[in-house]
């Protein structure tokens, strides 16, 4: 990594506030106009055990996690032990002058001499932070004004003084550390994680229903739902199980609100029957997968990709769906939206398949352009003839007239059976054969929609890095570090992961030199998925499974 | 002027002589009561004979998994505030499949009418015990009898708290019909508990045995002292008390949507600003 560039790393017990120092300090970069990376890498417990909060910040744009570690603030003695190998050639330890350096490189800091009470060692930290990285002291005053300013002045003052006692400490160790440089011109950024942003998308499409069981890491979707819920006007209710939670979102469907479901695996696994309920009534929900390593609990707070199979199975029966994998924040936004959309407009149950990775990776993205997306489909409230309204009417694409019950004379009947036109129950085998023809049509209408692969770089003759969902940032920067070593080398993205568009990638795959698919998960799920849809065989394939998220020297260590 | 005549004509698939037509009879009649007209009354059911109720009633209906009538009806409720929603099944899919659901809208008191038809047995799959089945009762599936006690559906209720608890008989149709819209006209979580004959597998609880033991609370029952309804919630054998064994003013569940949410749209500038604050 250039100098433009630090990978900051805080280490500690949880509940020693290392998230706290971690989200001061990446707010306080974005604020400044520096490009972030965070990966947060936690056990599953409240108090102890070993947990990080990585930094990747560079003045210029950056997508992905690195491993070397320039900056380690260790808030605990096992820090050292567990990072010291990582620490790069001009690497500073910052650790607690009460448990030294052990023999590292770095500031011994006297916290307690700078900090009136423990408390705000938090604040000593981000001082010594700010001094090395010779950011503006008053990016993170001013962050301290905001947090601090409901709790009163001396609060605030108190912590701005432990904060410039500790700069000017740092200032005086006079620590070999090159400043990060000036940013580039990008204009305003936001920080928002990949949780928020899919939330957000979601609110931009009218989501105003959100019922959810607690389920690391896809609950927090549902908290930025609930932090706007008041101002946005979205019912969020938490209900008594994961089968609950996805059966009220399909009432609440049928009853005309938008709803959105997260998960993740095991809670995903409870929601099935809701998915085949959800295909039969063509009562649209869009449900967030926040994938975790199963199976069973398996790792609970680290990532993985291995529930493709099992979110394009879900759900007893045939009928259509679609599947969308963002790789970036953006991405979580924009495929939100889409889902959302697509959900409604093809009646159908949509995934959105995130993972820990992602979804607790802050970066800073530009405000999302809110007038530039296109409407969202929306169902009736009246319909000209209500006496003859038919809920399934036989139609040449499949969808049907969707009317919300209660708003004129017509009647909406929905059942879980095979049903007749107009909602009934029946046993007519020919009715059967006719309902499921039509219900299996709108997946022409979700194939025909779906985004095709992105494909970046130039694939002729080259190493084609394909990869889907939260790869893509590591993918990128291996190709970018073979193409400097001279090597030909392009990434082929998959944004959506169903239905498939081969028409659109065959092409690309055939033009390369060597095929390499790149997926978090042992048995290679999209790689035997598009062999499975197109009979193509990859050249070769490079899978994590180890609960961390892809870096480019991963990647490169095993081509 | 809403009449019976609005609510339909349908051939149905139940057994000759079930407890079904009494009791869709009693919900036409207190739909009539209610002067709710079909458009604005929505029932939610799950799977079993019973759960087919609302294809033979022409109103909203979402038939949709056996157990989760609730959350369904939790969910069309919370969505449109103007809905008389309603929820019914079985014994076997509401107290069995669906009895942590059953928990649930207790505490949350959402503004739903539940009817359970309760024939203590397993009708459509041909006469399993169902979680009413009283404890020894030999079934075809439990040919030593059921080996566990019976669930009391109205005494949980009760203890637990919910704001209208009824119990009602398919063989009175008139005072069935009065349990209903009064349960409907509660703001908040009505069990109505409905004890019914099964003709084809429940050979013991017939409507003879039951004509024979059910009686119907009166004037001299208060269903707001606890201990009185908690003594006639429990009772059973020789007398079977029916009617509303106990009503409360609990507030009705506050967090469900003030305007149906159908006709909303997002306010962009609130979102706007939201976004900006994540700066």
């Amino acid at each position: 990594m250039g100098a433009s560039a630090v990978n900051i790393v805080i280490g500690g017990e949880a509940g020693q506030g290392l998230v706290t120092v971690g989200e001061f300090l990446s707010r306080a970069l974005v604020r400044a106009g520096y490009a972030i990376v965070v990966t947060q890498d936690y056990q599953s417990r409240i108090r102890g055990g070993h947990n990080t909060f990585a930094i990747r910040a560079d003045s210029a744009p950056v997508v992905a996690p690195t491993e070397g570690i320039d900056l380690l603030v260790a808030l605990s003695a096992e820090t050292l032990d567990i990072h010291r190998s990582d620490l790069t050639d001009r690497a500073l330890v910052l650790a607690d002058a009460a448990h030294g350096l052990a023999g590292l490189p770095g500031l011994a800091v006297p916290y307690k001499e700078l900090c009136p009470k423990p408390l705000y060692e938090n604040m000593a930290a981000l001082g010594v932070l700010g001094a090395l990285l010779c950011l503006d002291p008053a990016w993170i005053t001013g962050l301290i004004a905001e947090k601090f300013g409901r709790k009163g002045d001396e609060i605030v003052a108190a912590n701005s003084q432990v904060f410039a006692a500790a700069m000017d400490w740092t200032i005086a160790q006079k620590a070999a550390f090159a400043c990060l440089p000036p940013p580039e011109a990008r204009g305003r950024r936001v920080m928002l994680h990949g949780n928020d942003a899919i939330a957000l998308g979601g609110l931009a499409a009218g989501v105003d229903f959100c019922s959810f069981y607690p389920m690391t890491p896809g609950t927090s979707v549902i908290q930025t739902y609930i932090d706007h819920a008041d101002r946005m006007g979205v019912v969020c209710e938490q209900a008594e199980d994961e089968i609950a939670a996805v059966i009220m979102a399909v009432g609440a469907s049928y009853a005309g609100a938008r709803p959105m479901v997260s998960t993740s695996g095991g809670g995903f696994a409870l929601m099935v029957e809701g998915v085949s309920l959800s295909g039969m009534l063509e009562t649209p929900v869009t449900i967030v997968v926040a994938q975790r390593p199963g199976p069973a609990t398996g790792l609970p707070t680290r990532t993985e990709q291995a529930d493709l199979d099992l979110v394009l199975s879900a759900g007893h029966g045939e009928f259509p769906r679609a599947i969308f994998a963002p790789g970036s924040v953006e991405q979580c936004f924009h495929l939100s939206y889409r889902a959302v959309d697509a959900a409604e407009r093809f009646q159908s149950p949509v995934f959105i398949l995130t993972d820990q990775f992602l979804a607790d990776s802050f970066r800073d993205v530009a405000p999302f352009d809110l007038d530039s997306l296109p409407p969202v489909a929306r169902p009736l409230t009246a319909v000209p003839d209500p006496a003859g309204y038919e809920r399934y009417a036989v139609t040449g694409d499949g969808v049907s007239p969707r009317l919300i019950p209660g708003f004129c004379e017509a009647t909406v009947v929905l059942d879980s059976d095979e049903h007749t036109p107009d909602g009934h129950i029946t046993e007519d085998l020919g009715v059967r054969v006719t309902m499921q023809d039509k219900r299996m049509r709108k997946h022409d209408g979700l194939a025909k929609a779906a985004l095709p692969p992105d494909v970046y770089g130039d694939p002729d003759n080259a190493t084609l890095l394909t990869c889907w969902g939260s790869t893509l940032g590591a993918a990128l920067e291996a190709a970018q570090a073979l193409r400097e070593k001279g090597e030909k080398a392009a990434v082929l993205h998959f944004s959506q992961v169903w239905p498939l568009t081969p028409d659109a990638f065959m092409p690309v795959l055939g033009q390369a030199r060597r095929t390499v698919m790149v997926e978090g998960n042992f048995a290679g799920q999209l790689a035997r998925l598009v062999r499975r849809e197109t009979g193509y065989v990859f050249d070769g394939r490079v899978n994590r499974y180890d609960g961390l998220p892809f870096t480019a020297a991963y990647i490169l260590e095993r081509l | 002027m809403v009449t019976a005549q609005d609510y339909g004509e349908f051939e149905t698939a139940w057994c000759p002589g079930c407890g079904n037509f009494s009791i869709r009879k009693a919900v036409v009649k207190a739909l009539v009561e209610l002067g709710l007209p079909p458009h604005k009354a929505v029932f939610s059911t799950g799977i079993g004979q019973a759960a087919k109720a609302p294809h033979y009633i022409r109103v909203n209906t979402l038939n949709g998994l056996h157990g989760r009538s609730l959350p369904a009806a939790t969910g069309i409720r919370l969505a449109n505030p103007e809905l008389a929603v309603f929820a019914e099944s079985g014994d076997g899919c509401s107290y069995g499949e669906g009895g942590n659901h059953f928990l649930a809208a207790i505490r949350r008191n959402v503004d739903i009418t539940y009817i359970v038809h309760d024939n203590q047995v397993y009708g459509l799959t041909k006469g399993q015990a169902s979680p009413t089945t009283p404890q020894g009762q030999q079934t075809k599936t439990q040919p030593h009898g059921a080996p566990s006690a019976a669930f009391n559906p109205v005494a949980v209720a009760v203890t637990m708290g919910a704001s209208f608890v009824a119990r009602g008989f398919a063989g009175e149709i008139d005072h069935l019909a009065g349990l209903i819209a009064a349960g409907a006209r509660h703001p908040g979580f009505a069990l109505i508990d409905v004890l019914q004959p099964c003709v084809s597998f429940n050979k013991v609880n017939t409507y003879a045995w039951y004509k024979e033991r059910c009686y119907a609370l009166g004037d001299d029952h208060d269903p707001t002292d606890f201990g009185a309804a908690m003594e006639k919630a429990r009772q059973w054998g020789e007398r079977i008390p029916i009617g509303i064994l106990w009503k409360s003013d609990r507030p009705a569940f506050g967090a469900g949507a003030k305007a149906p949410l159908a006709t909303r749209e997002p306010d962009m500038g609130a979102l706007r600003e939201i976004i900006e604050g994540y700066a």
